[in-house]
C-alpha cells in the first residue's frame, strides 16, 4: 500500500512535467493545427539553459527557471517565425515534415555544438527536505515539481482567460479568419502562443533536470512524444485536457511500473495513444466534430 | 500499339537490370570493387527497397506513416530468428520476414488507417516505438545487446529483391488498385463518393508496403552482422521518410534516386553522424519551404524522355495536389 502511494506520488510528479510540455503542444495545435515536433527539443534546450545558468552563472533555482523560460520563449518564437510561418498556407503534411526537420536540426545542432555527452544536473541547489505523511515519504523534488507546475498552470489559466492576449488566442483558435476581420493581429497572437508554450516547456526542462539529475541532447524526444500523447489523451487543443492528460499518463506509467512492467513503461504511452485514437479520437475532454466536405 | 510499347519498355528495363547485375557481379568477383563499395552498394539496395515501399504508402496512397522502421524491425528480427535460431535457408527468411511484416502491417493498419493526417503519423510512430520496446524486452532475441546474424546477403539476392520490389510496386501503381490508391491520395472523400472502398485500398497499400519493408529488414539484418533495437528508432523512420520526401511525394524514380543519392552522401559522412543529421534536417526544412513537392514532384524519370505524355502514376494538375 505504501509502495502504491509512493508510486502514485512519483506518477503525479512525472505527470505534471508531461502536463507542462503537453500544454505547449495543445496550445500550438489548437491555434495553427500543427504538431510541433520541435517542442520536445525546446524542452531539452530549456533544460540545458537552466543547467548552464546554475553551473556557469551560479544562479539559484528560481532565477535559472526564469532565464530558461524567457530564453525558450524567444527560441520558440524564432522557430515559428523562421520555419513555420512561411508554411502557414501549405499542406499539413508539409508543415509536419518541416516540424520533424526542425526537431532533428535542434537535436543534432546541439550535439554538433557541445557533443552528445550527458550532464549531471546539480540537484542540491534548493534545500529540500522530504516530507513524511501517513508514513509515506514524499521527496522534496516531487513537491517542488508539483508546486512549480501548479503555479505555472494557474498563471496560464489567468493569461488565457483574463488577459487581452489570451482572449485573442482563444479567438484565433476558434476561427482565424473571423479573428483577423475583428482586427486581431493573427501573426502576433500565434507568436505569443508559441512563446507561452515554449516557456512552459523550458520550465519543464529545468524541473525535469532537477528530478532526473541527468540531461542530454536527445532527452527531449521521448518526453516530447509522451507529452503529445498526453495532449491527445485530454483532447488536443483543450488546455485543461492537456493538464489532466499529462497527470493521467504519469499515473498510468507509474502504476504499470509498480505492477512490474517497468521495462515496458515507455511502450505504455503509445498503447494508450493508439487506444485513445481508436476509441475516442477527440480525447477525453473533446467533442466530436463532424467532417464537412 | 501502345501496349506493345509499354511491354517493350518493361522488358527493356529488365534486360538492363540483368546486364547491370551481371556486370556488378563480375566487378565484385574480380575484386575491382573493394569491400567498402560493395557494402555501400548493399546499403543502397536496401534503402531503395525501403524508399519504394514507403513511396507506395505515402507517395501513392497519401497515408502519412512515419513508423516504417517498425516493419523493418519486424522483418529483421523474424529473418534473424529463422536463419540463426531455426537454421533455415536465407530465401525462406526473406519471405517469412516479408510475411511477418505484412501481418504486422495488417494488424496496425486496420485500426489506425481510419485516422487522418497527423493522427495517423503519430499512431504509426507509436507503433514503431512499441515494436522497438518489445524487441528490447525479449531475451530470446538478445534484448538491448542485440542479436548477431551471419552475413548471408549476396549481390544476386539483393538485386533480385530490389528488382522484384520495384516491378511489383510500379505494376501495382499502374493497376486498377493503384489508380484507386491515387484517387484516395488526391481526395479521400471524393474517392469514397465514387464507390472506392477507401479503407480496403489503404490497408492493401499499407500491407504491401509493410511486406517490402520486412524484406528490406531481412536483407538489413543479414548485411550488418548485428541487429539491435536501437537501430530501429525514429531516426531510421525519418531516414526512410526523407528519401520519399526529397524524391517527390508520388514519384517512384524520385524516391529511388533520393535513396541512392542520400545513401552515398551518408556513407561518406559516416564519420560525422551529427553533421549528416544537421544537413539532412536542413535539407528537409529547405525542401518544404522552397519546393514542397520534392525534387521530381509526381513525375517519373521516364517522363523526361517522352514529352507531352503524362507519366505513370502522376497527376496532370501541375503537381499541385500531390500530398494528402
Amino acid at each position: 500500500m505504501e509502495q502504491l502511494i509512493q508510486q502514485l506520488v512519483n506518477g503525479i510528479s512525472l505527470g505534471s512535467i508531461y502536463a507542462l510540455i503537453a500544454l505547449g503542444y495543445t496550445m500550438v495545435y489548437g491555434i495553427v493545427k500543427l504538431i510541433n515536433f520541435a517542442h520536445g527539443d525546446v524542452f531539452m534546450v530549456g533544460a540545458f539553459i537552466g543547467f548552464y545558468s546554475i553551473t556557469v552563472l551560479h544562479l539559484g533555482f528560481f532565477p535559472a527557471l526564469l532565464i530558461s523560460m524567457v530564453a525558450c520563449a524567444i527560441f520558440g518564437v524564432l522557430i515559428e517565425r523562421i520555419a513555420y510561418k512561411p508554411l502557414r498556407n501549405a499542406t499539413r503534411i508539409a508543415a509536419l515534415i518541416t516540424a520533424i526537420g526542425v526537431s532533428l536540426f535542434i537535436e543534432y545542432g546541439t550535439i554538433y555544438i557541445r557533443g552528445a555527452q550527458p550532464e549531471a544536473y546539480p540537484s542540491n541547489i534548493v534545500p529540500l527536505k522530504s516530507l513524511e505523511i501517513f508514513g509515506v515519504k514524499i521527496s522534496g523534488q516531487s513537491i517542488l515539481i508539483l508546486a512549480v507546475s501548479l503555479c505555472l498552470m494557474i498563471i496560464l489559466q489567468f493569461i488565457v482567460h483574463k488577459t487581452k492576449i489570451g482572449k485573442a488566442m482563444r479567438a484565433v483558435s476558434h476561427d482565424q479568419d473571423a479573428a483577423k476581420l475583428m482586427g486581431i493581429n493573427v501573426n502576433n497572437t500565434i507568436s505569443a502562443t508559441f512563446a507561452i508554450g515554449s516557456a512552459l516547456a523550458g520550465a519543464a526542462g529545468v524541473v525535469f533536470g532537477m528530478y532526473y539529475t541527468k540531461i542530454e541532447p536527445l532527452m527531449g524526444i521521448i518526453p516530447g512524444l509522451k507529452a503529445f500523447v498526453a495532449a491527445v489523451l485530454g483532447g488536443i487543443g483543450i488546455i485543461p485536457g492537456a493538464m489532466a492528460g499529462g497527470l493521467l499518463l504519469g499515473v498510468i506509467e507509474a502504476l504499470v511500473s509498480a505492477a512490474g512492467g517497468s521495462l515496458f513503461r515507455d511502450a505504455v504511452a503509445f498503447v494508450v495513444l493508439i487506444l485513445i485514437l481508436i476509441f475516442r479520437p477527440a480525447g477525453l475532454f473533446g467533442k466530436n466534430v463532424r467532417e464537412k466536405v | 500499339m501502345k501496349k506493345l510499347n509499354n511491354a517493350k519498355g518493361f522488358w527493356g528495363s529488365v534486360v538492363l537490370a540483368v546486364v547491370f547485375a551481371v556486370v556488378v557481379q563480375f566487378l565484385i568477383n574480380g575484386g575491382t570493387l573493394n569491400p567498402f563499395y560493395v557494402n555501400a552498394l548493399f546499403s543502397i539496395g536496401i534503402n531503395i527497397i525501403l524508399a519504394a515501399s514507403l513511396h507506395l504508402i505515402i507517395g501513392i496512397t497519401g497515408q502519412f506513416s512515419i513508423g516504417h522502421s517498425g516493419f523493418l524491425a519486424v522483418g529483421a528480427y523474424v529473418s534473424a530468428i529463422i536463419t540463426m535460431k531455426l537454421g533455415l535457408p536465407f530465401p525462406v527468411a526473406i519471405l517469412a520476414a516479408g510475411a511477418a511484416a505484412a501481418v504486422a502491417g495488417l494488424v496496425i493498419g486496420v485500426p489506425t488507417l481510419r485516422l487522418r493526417g497527423d493522427y495517423l503519423a503519430i499512431a504509426t510512430l507509436g507503433f514503431a516505438e512499441i515494436m522497438r520496446i518489445v524487441f528490447l524486452n525479449i531475451d530470446y532475441v538478445g534484448g538491448a545487446s542485440g542479436m548477431t546474424v551471419s552475413h548471408l546477403i549476396t549481390w544476386p539476392w539483393l538485386i533480385a529483391c530490389v528488382a522484384i520490389t520495384i516491378i511489383i510496386i510500379v505494376n501495382f501503381t499502374n493497376s486498377t488498385h493503384g489508380r484507386a490508391c491515387i484517387s484516395i491520395r488526391e481526395n479521400e472523400i471524393a474517392a469514397d463518393a465514387m464507390g472506392i472502398n477507401t479503407t480496403y485500398y489503404k490497408v492493401m497499400a499499407f500491407v504491401i508496403g509493410a511486406f517490402f519493408a520486412g524484406v528490406a529488414g531481412a536483407l538489413h539484418a543479414h548485411n550488418f552482422y548485428i541487429i539491435q533495437p536501437t537501430n530501429f528508432g525514429f531516426l531510421k523512420s525519418f531516414d526512410i521518410l526523407i528519401f520519399v520526401v526529397l524524391g517527390g511525394l508520388g514519384s517512384m524514380s524520385g524516391a529511388v534516386l533520393a535513396a541512392i543519392l542520400l545513401t552515398i552522401i551518408s556513407t561518406f559522412l559516416a564519420n560525422y553522424p551529427e553533421v549528416r543529421m544537421v544537413i539532412y534536417s536542413l535539407v528537409l526544412i529547405a525542401m518544404m519551404l522552397f519546393r514542397p513537392q520534392g525534387l521530381m514532384g509526381t513525375k517519373e524519370i521516364t517522363s523526361f524522355f517522352k514529352l507531352g505524355k503524362s507519366a505513370q502514376g502522376g497527376s496532370q494538375d501541375a503537381n499541385k495536389n500531390t500530398v494528402a
